[in-house]
């Protein structure tokens, strides 16, 4: 589903990925873990589109089309879905509006008719169940006001109503208490099918308690340094990032 | 030249009488600038409401007054520094002493204060500085539209001349206590130039008392440089009877990297007008601009702030407030003007009053003209009364009243106050203030004019 | 994506003016030019009363004092009054007795605009005073509105069936030397509407007039007078529109509004004239005098614009809250796009006690826009317990628009409490990436948060014309952000 080869990424000048090589075939999940600072939420960006991030060298290959030459929404239209570490306020655009216009987009995409009102309001409903969201919220502007754990929910909400066929969940487990981070990645399970893919960026293991990765990855200092199974976040849990760190500084200097 | 109106003819008449003796004072280089100023005056005239800056302000009953002549300082005795106990000369501070704006004495007219930095009279200065005021004399004020920084042009003959080197860091602050005595009725105008250059980092209090209670009338202009990376405040602390004209006109050139702010607290006066002009010259520069008015009686109190941003990634920050009694009455009005290519522009605007008569009487006028497009600006003006739920609230903890809207009214002044950055000054100041607001103070406690 | 995010932009804001065709009617009209026997031609042509003629010359000659004014921060070409034509009207039987007795291109323009004639055709619950060039062409829903005491017509009937409420309340709030655009309307105005709620009377449908500039030269002068008296409510929309053409015209019009005790006016107006073109050449000059008076106690106007069009606009929605505990709003959103110049605001003039007062004004600025708030709330001495909030955004989208704000508050009354908030910035780009990142298009991102930036306003409009308003507002600025 996704491939990507040596991808190198400068921001403002500064190395930040230093040739990342992953793929993530349909129906898999991958676990992006790492200390802070090692390009985690930068290769979400990157995939996601995001402008500040140049792309150096490298491809990235989505359903078989270079992803890096799509703008940010087709890249949504064709399935990517980005989960937000700081999902952004828009002040005066309700929810409603905001999701109606999202989902129109991508139904044309696939060339289906527009949702009509009372159809979207049922599938508003619907999903707004499956993630455990305050039915309130979906009146509000987008994200304006809304506690850290709501914005969290919200963006997995709108995850359920875009139905991706990849996710990246940026750090959606900061800022969460065990409940809503239960609650939140209860919803990622729920909206995964069989041959859809995520890729689940965290710093902590507790969030692949309940999303359970078919393969880790550690990057640090802009490379992937490791990769297993899912007994590799344990581990990591165990004895933190700092041994992965002694171990490649003293490749290097080697 | 067309006819002029009256007032104009007295003032151009005022200056053809006495150019002579104040050229004869005077440096060459700041005399150059002397004709084309007064041409300048006489195309704009005195302000009048017309003039949309001065829309709140009249300057009738001050520029209709018939002072006789216009002051030129000459060495006299004159109440001593030591035997004047001013409220605030207890700082530990570089003190100079000042007679209506000029140096007193012929002696210590130009004096070294550590680190190179010096002081003085600007004509004594024009002669051992000669290419730092050419460099500077006359730049920042010269393009204003207010008709009255060109009538200083023309007819100031002396001030205050500051020159801080590269590199110095002043730990203590400069105090100017500026003494404003006469035996007759006087107009009085200085010029103020102060330079820092590069680097260097320098604290400038201004002190203003009346010491006699005739009708004064002041129009000073300073202009300031503030070099790269220099970190430059000025604190007015304005403190005159009721029969005195205040009107100040200050202009900050800021070069890159450099951080300055001024601070006008204004106490006491009959007619107060301070403008003050910000000029963003380089990139990432930061510029400050305070003021706190405190006004009662027929008082009158005016700020008018111009902030300009001519260069991108700059940050401004203007707070005025204001406490107006009896028929005491307060103008604002601040400009942020942001330039087509300062991109990356943050400025923040606010003015706040309380009126506690139904006499008193406010009018502010904020405003933003923005041609660039990657700004954050925002201004907001309030004009209202204390707030009823904070005063409930502390009265709800068994304090009166009156301390309950003396504590609010403190807590609404001190938000300027608190920008002070030096101690000792600040502390003093909580303390004007709030003997100031308990009616304790309306004059300066040591005052000899009984001005009430 | 910088450069096509610019490119989108720009197309987004270079739509085409919708409203730009010109019919080919017949006219009748009056030579260039403005002196005191024009002003006579035009008060004969429509048979008016000599009180009437009185007032027009009484304002033609103040205006001969007066110079136009230069505050506002606009950039206003010479204009030259004498190669304007004050009057041109669609030649017309003496009077419409039905539908069938107007010029069916008439008709068919007004068809065009989505504003139809015919009443069975029209939007239910809206009626509809169509005025084009210098006259009211028709009046819908007349008989209907009568019934419940209601008067809804044409100024010039106005003046021939009720000639006491007119002479009554006719520049009461807007004198003939309120100003140089108000003594020259005053003095060559030519038709408008006029309506009038009875005591108690709640207006059971929207009052509209809809105005066209068609002919060449010539210049829109109207007058409406609303009157609202006791216990009474109406809800006005009015929606402007004119012809593409290179040269300026001139549109100077006034609107007076009185609420008596307890009554209730809700003023909303979508204007669309003709904006000029991508390179500011031609458009409408809008300089339009619009005050409400609160006269009784309990009263209230509201006053909610779209202003999308016109080269030039200068206009300030007032109200005089003069009745104890009176109420006046003022909602905009004021669009600039290519050349376009907009100094527009409002006034609150607080005299009775408890009055209040609420300001939303929402500016957007594109292309070579420029759009200035120009604002005055006064709490004059005896207006105790006067309470005013202003708010006034404005957002830049693209380098080379600009965004001012001149608030003017003069407060003369402890008890007031008056609040002003203002603030300036870009669209957001993160904004825009996350609608983006939910594939939406820039194009769809930028009208989305444009629209949720104005909705506050917006919905003040009456429903119908709400949708109208936010697609205009996705029209006009299509092509801007460059």
């Amino acid at each position: 589903m996704l491939a990507i080869e040596n991808l190198k990424v400068e921001i403002d000048g500064k190395k930040i990925l230093k040739g990342i090589s992953l793929e993530v075939k349909a129906g898999e999940i991958h676990a992006i873990m790492g200390p802070n600072g090692s390009g985690k939420s930068t290769l979400a960006a990157v995939l996601a589109g995001r402008e500040f991030a140049m792309v150096t060298e490298g491809t990235v290959t989505y359903m078989g089309k270079n992803l890096l030459d799509m703008p940010p929404e087709e890249r949504s239209k064709e399935g990517i879905f980005l989960g937000f570490q700081y999902p952004i306020e828009i002040p005066g655009v309700s929810m409603v509006n905001f999701m109606k216009t999202a989902v129109n987009e991508h139904r044309k995409h696939k060339g289906l008719e527009p949702l009509s009102a009372s159809d979207f309001l049922k599938m508003m409903r619907d999903k707004k169940e499956l993630v455990e969201i305050d039915s309130k919220l979906a009146n509000r502007s987008v994200n304006e006001g809304f506690s850290g754990g709501e914005k969290k929910k919200n963006e997995i909400f709108q995850m359920a109503m875009l139905e991706p066929e990849l996710a990246i969940l940026d750090e959606t487990d900061s800022g969460l208490d065990i409940d809503a981070l239960r609650i939140v990645a209860n919803g990622v399970n729920r909206i995964k099918r069989p041959d859809t893919s995520a890729i689940v960026i965290t710093h902590y293991q507790r969030l692949l308690d309940f999303i359970v990765p078919d393969v880790v990855h550690v990057l640090y200092d802009g490379r992937i340094v490791k990769t297993a199974g899912k007994e590799l976040a344990h581990e990591l849990e165990k004895k933190g990032y700092d041994w992965i760190k002694k171990e490649v500084d003293k490749n290097n200097l080697s | 030249m067309s006819a002029l109106n009256e007032r104009t003819e007295r003032y151009y008449t005022l200056y053809k009488d006495n150019i002579k003796r104040i050229s004869e004072s005077s440096s060459p280089y700041i005399n150059s600038f002397r004709e084309a100023a007064i041409g300048r005056f006489n195309e704009l005239g005195i302000p009048t409401k017309k003039n949309e800056t001065y829309k709140y302000t009249s300057l009738d009953t001050f520029f209709n007054h018939d002072f006789k002549s216009c002051f030129i300082p000459v060495a006299q005795d004159f109440v001593k520094a030591e035997e004047f106990r001013c409220d605030v000369t207890d700082l530990d501070a570089h003190g100079i002493v000042l007679l209506n704006g000029f140096y007193p004495t012929i002696h210590d007219k130009l004096r070294e204060l550590p680190g190179g930095i010096w002081i003085g009279s600007l004509n004594e200065a024009a002669k051992k500085f000669s290419k730092k005021i050419e460099m500077h004399y006359g730049k920042y004020a010269e393009d204003d539209k207010d008709g009255l920084v060109h009538l200083n042009t023309a007819m100031a003959s002396d001030g205050v001349f500051i020159y801080v080197p590269e590199d110095v860091v002043l730990k203590k602050p400069i105090q100017i206590v500026n003494l404003v005595q006469s035996d007759e009725d006087i107009f009085n105008q200085h010029r103020n130039l102060i330079i820092v250059e590069k680097n260097a980092d320098v604290t400038l209090i201004v002190c203003d008392h009346t010491l006699s209670p005739q009708k004064f009338l002041t129009n000073g202009v300073t202009e300031i440089y503030v070099g790269e990376n220099s970190h430059f405040d000025i604190i007015r602390v304005q403190n005159e009877h009721n029969n005195a004209g205040k009107i100040t006109h200050t202009f900050i050139h800021q070069e890159r990297n450099s951080v300055a702010s001024s601070n006008n607290i204004t106490l006491h006066g009959g007619l107060v007008r301070n403008s003050t002009h910000h000029y963003l010259g380089g990139e990432g520069a930061e510029s400050y601009s305070y003021g706190l008015y405190l006004a009662d009686k027929f008082q009158h109190v005016d700020n008018y702030v111009n902030v300009n941003h001519a260069f991108p990634n700059c940050t401004s920050n203007q707070l005025f407030k204001g406490v107006l009694d009896d028929m005491a009455t307060g103008a604002f009005n601040g400009r942020i003007f942001v330039r087509k290519d300062a991109q990356g522009t943050l400025a923040y605007q606010k003015n706040s009053s309380i009126l506690l008569t139904d006499d008193a009487k406010m009018d502010t006028k904020p405003q933003l003209e923005i041609y660039a497009d990657d700004v954050r600006c925002s201004h907001g003006a309030t004009v209202g009364q204390l707030d009823e739920n904070a005063l409930f609230y502390l009265q709800s903890r068994g304090i009166n009243k009156r301390e309950a809207r003396l504590m609010l009214m403190f807590g609404f002044a001190h938000d300027v106050i608190q920008n002070i950055k030096v101690e000792a000054l600040r502390e003093r100041m909580d303390n004007l203030v709030m003997q100031r607001l308990k009616g304790e103070l309306s004059r300066c406690a040591s005052c000899m004019v009984k001005c009430g | 994506m910088g450069k096509d995010k610019d490119k989108i932009i720009s197309e987004v804001t270079s739509g085409e003016y919708k409203y730009g065709f010109y019919s080919d009617i017949e006219m009748e009209q009056i030579p260039k030019g403005l002196s005191e026997d024009v002003v006579r031609i035009i008060s004969k042509k429509k048979n008016e009363p000599d009180w009437l003629l009185e007032f027009r010359l009484k304002a033609f000659r103040h205006w001969q004092t007066m110079k136009m004014p230069e505050w506002a921060n606009l950039i206003i070409p010479k204009i030259n009054y004498q190669d304007i034509i004050f009057y041109s009207a669609p030649k017309q039987k003496a009077k419409y007795e039905s539908i069938d007795d107007i010029d069916p291109e008439l008709k068919k323009t007004f068809d065009k605009l989505g504003i139809p004639l015919e009443e069975q055709k029209h939007l239910a619950g809206v009626a509809v005073d169509a005025v084009m060039d210098s006259v009211s062409v028709k009046t819908t829903f007349r008989e209907t509105l009568a019934e419940s005491g209601i008067i809804f017509c044409s100024f010039s009937d106005a003046v021939k069936e009720y000639p006491d409420l007119v002479k009554r309340y006719m520049g009461t709030v807007v004198p003939y030397t309120d100003n140089f655009f108000a003594s020259l309307n005053s003095a060559v105005f030519s038709d408008g509407s006029f309506c009038y709620i009875p005591k108690g009377v709640r207006c059971p449908m929207e009052l509209s007039t809809y105005f066209r500039i068609n002919a060449a030269s010539t210049g829109q002068f109207e007058r409406t007078l609303l009157v609202a008296d006791e216990e009474s409510y109406v809800s006005y929309l009015e929606g402007c529109t004119a012809p593409m053409r290179d040269e300026n015209q001139l549109h100077a019009a006034i609107v007076e509004i009185i609420a008596e005790n307890n009554a209730e006016v809700k003023y909303s107006t979508v204007q669309n004239w003709y904006p000029g073109d991508k390179n500011g050449k031609g458009g409408i000059f809008n300089f339009v005098t619009k005050r409400g008076l609160c006269r009784g106690e309990n009263s209230k106007i509201s006053w909610t614009q779209i202003e999308t069009g016109s080269a030039i606009t200068w206009k300030y929605p007032s109200c005089i809250l003069k009745g104890d505990n009176s109420t006046g709003e003022f909602y905009s959103v004021a669009v600039v796009n290519n050349h376009q110049q907009a100094d527009t605001g409002t006034k609150m003039i607080h005299i009775g006690k408890n009055t209040k007062s609420t300001i939303v004004s929402k500016g957007i600025s594109a292309g070579q826009g420029q759009n200035s708030y120009r604002g005055l709330v006064k709490v004059l001495k005896n207006a105790m317990g006067a309470r005013n909030y202003s708010q006034c955004d404005s957002l830049l989208l693209g380098d080379k628009c600009g965004a001012h704000t001149f608030p003017y508050i003069e407060v003369d009354n402890q008890t007031a409490i008056v609040e002003h908030e203002a603030t300036t910035s870009k669209i957001g780009e993160d904004q825009i990436f996350y609608c983006n990142q939910r594939g939406i298009s820039t194009e769809g991102a930028i009208g989305l948060i444009v629209n949720g930036y104005a909705r506050e306003v917006i919905n003040k409009l009456p429903m119908e014309f709400a949708v109208e308003a936010q697609k205009l507002l996705q029209i006009s600025l299509e092509g801007s952000v460059g």
